[in-house]
C-alpha cells in the first residue's frame, strides 16, 4: 500500500466526514416549519461562536440557535450513538439482528430514567441519565441471562431481548400510570416514542461528550473487535483479553443508549440498520466501520428530525415513528439479503 | 519452544472431563492427540492453548507458566486453529489471514510494513495468495481451512495447536492440510481422529480415553490391535511398511458377518418368503451375497492369525 497515501488519507477522511457533520447540521438549522436561509444560519453561529456581529432578526436567530441547533447537534449525537452501539453489539454477539432497541437496552434504560423521575428513587443520588443506565445494564445483564438459560445459538439472545423489552416497557408504564400526574403522564409518553421537542443547549453537554467518548472507546477496541470475526474462543487465541472487552464495550453501549434515551426516549431501527448500511459501503474492518457508522448514523438521524417537523405541517412526529417508518423497510431487505447468501 | 503440562485437571458440574494428565513435548515435535469422541481432546488442547484455566495442574511454555503470561504475549508465542471457525461477515481471504497480525497491533502502533510481508508469506505459504481478494464464502471447506492455518501462521508462533483440522474435508485435502503443516517445522500438537493420519504425520501419539492419557508413544508403539480396541472398541490389523510406519486397517465387527451366515438358513421354507424373493433371481443375489462375504470373513480370520 502507498504509505503516503494513508499518511494523508486519514486526516483527509476525517475532514470530509467533518465537513459533511457540519452540512447536515446547517440543514437541520435551516430547514423547518419556517425556512431560514443558510446564510443566516452561518451568519448565527458566527455572532454565537466567534462573536461576529452580524446583524439579524433576533427571531430567526433564536430559532436557529436556542431551537433547531442545539436539536440538531443532539440527534446527531444521538444517531451517532446508537448506530456505534448497534455495530459493536453485532460484532461481539456476532448477531447481525443486535442493536441496543432489540435487546432490550433502550427500554431498561427508559424504565430506569422513569423510575428516577416519577418516583424519586435514589432522589438527590442519581440524576436522570445515571438512572438510564443503570436501568440499561441491568436490563443486558437480565436478557443475556435469559438466553444463557435458553441456550446458546443466534436467535436465543434476540427472543431475550424481545422478553426483556416487554418486560421493562410494561414496567415503565405501571410507573407512569401508577405514580404519575396527567401532565407527567403525557410527558413521558411523547417521550417513549423518541421525541426532540424539549431539547436546548444544556442537553448538548452530555449527548456529545457520551457520543465522543463512546466512539472513543470504541475505536480503541476496533482490532478487538475484528477479532471477533470467527467468535469468542478464536479472539481469545488471538491475544484478545475477551472477557475485559465484553465488561467494557457492552458497559460502553450501555452508557451511550442511556444518554441518549434520557434525552430523547427510544429510538429503534437506527442501531440495527445502520451497521449493515455502513457495512455495505466501506466493510468489516472497524477502524474504518466505527467512524462511518457514527456518521452514517448522525446524519440519518438528523435527516429524520428534519422530516418528523415538516411531514405534517404544524405537528411534529415523535422521530421513532420516522425512524421506523425508513428502518422496517431497509430492514426487511436486510433479512432477504441474508436469507440469500449461501 | 517446549510445552509442558502437569497433572492437568478439568471438570464440569462435578463431572471430570480430564485429569490427571502429564505431558513433555519437545521442540519441533509433531504430536498427534487420538481417542474416541468425548475423550477430553478438546478440553485438553484449549487448557494447552491457555484458553482454558485447568481445574487443577498447570502448563509450563519454556519453564514458564502459562498463567503467568498475558493473552497478547501468548497468542505471539502460540496459535490455535479450531474446528471449522465460521464467519458470516463479508471478509475477503486476506482479510482473515491479517486477523493472524492482531497479537502485535495495538490501538496506538499502526499497520506496517512487516505485517503486509507476514501476510503475503503466510497467504504464499498456504498457497492461498491468487485467491486473496476472495470473499470467505465463496471458499470451499478446504481453503477456509488452509486461510486458517495461514491466520494462524501470521501469528509467527513457535507452538501451533490444532483441534480436528481436518473435518469435513476429502482426503487429499486432509492429508495436504497435515502435510503443510508438518512442513512448518514447528512444534505441533494436533487432535486427530483419524489415527493412519496420525501415524503418518506425527513423532509421538498421546492416546485419550475417558480423559485420562492412557498412552504415548511413537505410532508403532501406540497403535497396537490391543490399544485400538481397548479404547476405540474396534479390532484392527496394524502392519508396517517398509520404512517402518504402521498403518492400521479396521476389520468389521464380527457379529454382523454372523448375521449374513444366518440369513441363508432364515427362511428355510421358500413358502414363507414374498413372491418376488421365491423367483430364481432373487435366491441367486442371495447366494452370491452369502459367498462374497463368507469369503471376506475368511481373509478376515488369515489376516487375524497372521498378526
Amino acid at each position: 500500500m502507498n504509505r503516503t497515501l494513508t499518511r494523508y488519507a486519514v486526516p483527509g477522511a476525517a475532514f470530509a466526514a467533518l465537513g459533511i457533520v457540519v452540512l447536515a447540521l446547517m440543514a437541520g438549522a435551516a430547514i423547518g416549519e419556517t425556512a431560514i436561509p443558510f446564510d443566516v444560519v452561518a451568519k448565527t453561529v458566527a455572532n454565537r461562536l466567534f462573536g461576529a456581529a452580524y446583524a439579524l432578526e433576533p427571531l430567526d436567530e433564536g430559532i436557529v440557535w436556542s431551537y433547531r441547533l442545539s436539536r440538531a447537534v443532539v440527534a446527531a449525537c444521538c444517531g451517532a450513538a446508537l448506530a456505534l452501539s448497534g455495530t459493536v453489539l453485532q460484532a461481539l454477539l456476532r448477531n447481525p439482528l443486535a442493536d441496543p432497541y432489540i435487546l432490550g437496552i433502550s427500554a431498561g434504560a427508559s424504565t430506569g430514567a422513569v423510575a428516577v423521575a416519577i418516583l424519586g428513587i435514589g432522589a438527590g443520588l442519581f440524576t436522570l441519565p445515571a438512572g438510564a443506565f443503570i436501568g440499561a445494564l441491568v436490563a443486558f445483564a437480565l436478557v443475556t441471562l435469559l438466553a444463557a438459560r435458553a441456550g446458546r445459538g443466534n436467535s436465543a439472545i434476540i427472543l431475550a431481548g424481545i422478553a426483556g423489552s416487554q418486560l421493562f416497557n410494561a414496567m415503565t408504564s405501571f410507573i407512569v400510570t401508577k405514580a404519575a400526574n396527567a401532565e407527567q403522564a403525557r410527558g413521558i409518553m411523547f417521550w417513549l416514542l423518541g421525541n426532540l421537542s424539549g431539547i436546548r443547549w444544556p442537553d448538548v453537554w452530555l449527548a456529545l461528550p457520551a457520543m465522543l467518548a463512546g466512539l472513543g472507546v470504541c475505536l480503541w477496541y476496533a482490532r478487538a473487535l475484528d477479532a471477533f470475526a470467527f467468535g469468542a474462543e478464536s479472539a481469545a487465541a488471538l491475544g484478545i483479553p475477551v472477557r475485559r472487552v465484553y465488561v467494557v464495550l457492552i458497559g460502553t453501549c450501555a452508557m451511550m443508549t442511556a444518554a441518549m434515551v434520557s434525552l430523547v426516549g427510544s429510538i429503534g431501527f437506527i442501531g440495527l440498520v445502520i451497521p449493515h448500511a455502513a457495512r455495505m459501503l466501506v466493510g468489516v474492518r472497524h477502524g474504518l466501520l466505527l467512524p462511518v457508522a457514527a456518521l452514517v448514523g448522525a446524519v440519518f438521524m438528523i435527516g429524520a428530525d428534519i422530516l418528523s417537523r415538516i411531514v405534517v405541517p404544524g405537528q411534529v412526529l415523535p422521530i421513532g415513528v420516522i425512524t421506523a417508518l425508513f428502518g422496517a423497510p431497509a430492514f426487511a431487505l436486510l433479512l432477504g439479503q441474508k436469507g440469500a447468501r449461501p | 519452544m517446549r510445552i509442558s503440562a502437569h497433572d492437568l485437571a478439568w471438570s464440569v458440574g462435578g463431572i471430570s472431563i480430564v485429569r490427571d494428565i502429564s505431558l513433555e513435548i519437545a521442540s519441533g515435535e509433531f504430536i498427534g492427540i487420538i481417542g474416541p469422541n468425548g475423550s477430553g481432546k478438546s478440553t485438553l488442547l484449549s487448557m494447552l492453548a491457555g484458553l482454558r484455566r485447568p481445574d487443577g495442574g498447570a502448563v509450563t511454555i519454556d519453564d514458564v507458566a502459562l498463567a503467568t503470561l498475558s493473552r497478547r504475549a501468548l497468542a505471539q508465542k502460540l496459535a490455535f486453529v479450531e474446528q471449522q471457525a465460521e464467519t458470516t461477515e463479508r471478509m475477503t481471504a486476506r482479510q482473515v489471514v491479517e486477523l493472524g497480525r492482531t497479537p502485535y497491533l495495538g490501538p496506538l502502533s499502526p499497520w506496517a510494513a512487516h505485517d503486509d510481508a507476514m501476510v503475503r508469506n503466510a497467504l504464499e505459504n498456504v498457497d492461498m495468495a491468487d485467491k486473496a481478494g476472495r470473499f470467505w464464502h465463496s471458499l470451499s471447506g478446504g481453503e477456509r481451512q488452509r486461510l486458517h492455518i495461514a491466520r494462524a501462521l501470521a501469528q509467527e508462533p513457535r507452538l501451533l495447536l490444532l483441534d480436528e483440522p481436518t473435518n469435513h474435508l476429502d482426503i487429499g485435502h486432509q492429508i495436504g492440510l497435515l502435510d503443510l503443516v508438518r512442513r512448518q517445522g514447528l512444534t505441533v500438537i494436533a487432535a486427530l481422529h483419524d489415527l493412519n493420519h496420525a501415524a503418518m504425520f506425527c513423532d509421538r501419539i498421546a492416546v485419550l480415553d475417558r480423559g485420562r492419557l492412557v498412552a504415548i508413544g511413537t505410532p508403532a508403539d501406540v497403535l497396537t490391535p490391543d490399544c485400538i480396541r481397548a479404547v476405540f472398541g474396534v479390532e484392527a490389523a496394524v502392519s508396517a511398511d517398509e520404512v517402518g510406519r504402521c498403518h492400521i486397517r479396521f476389520l468389521p465387527p464380527s457379529h454382523p458377518i454372523k448375521d449374513r451366515h444366518d440369513n441363508q438358513n432364515r427362511f428355510p421354507d421358500d413358502s414363507r418368503l414374498p413372491a418376488a424373493e421365491r423367483s430364481g433371481a432373487g435366491r441367486d443375489l442371495r447366494g452370491e451375497d452369502a459367498q462374497s462375504w463368507g469369503e471376506g470373513n475368511d481373509g478376515v480370520r488369515a489376516r487375524l492369525s497372521r498378526t
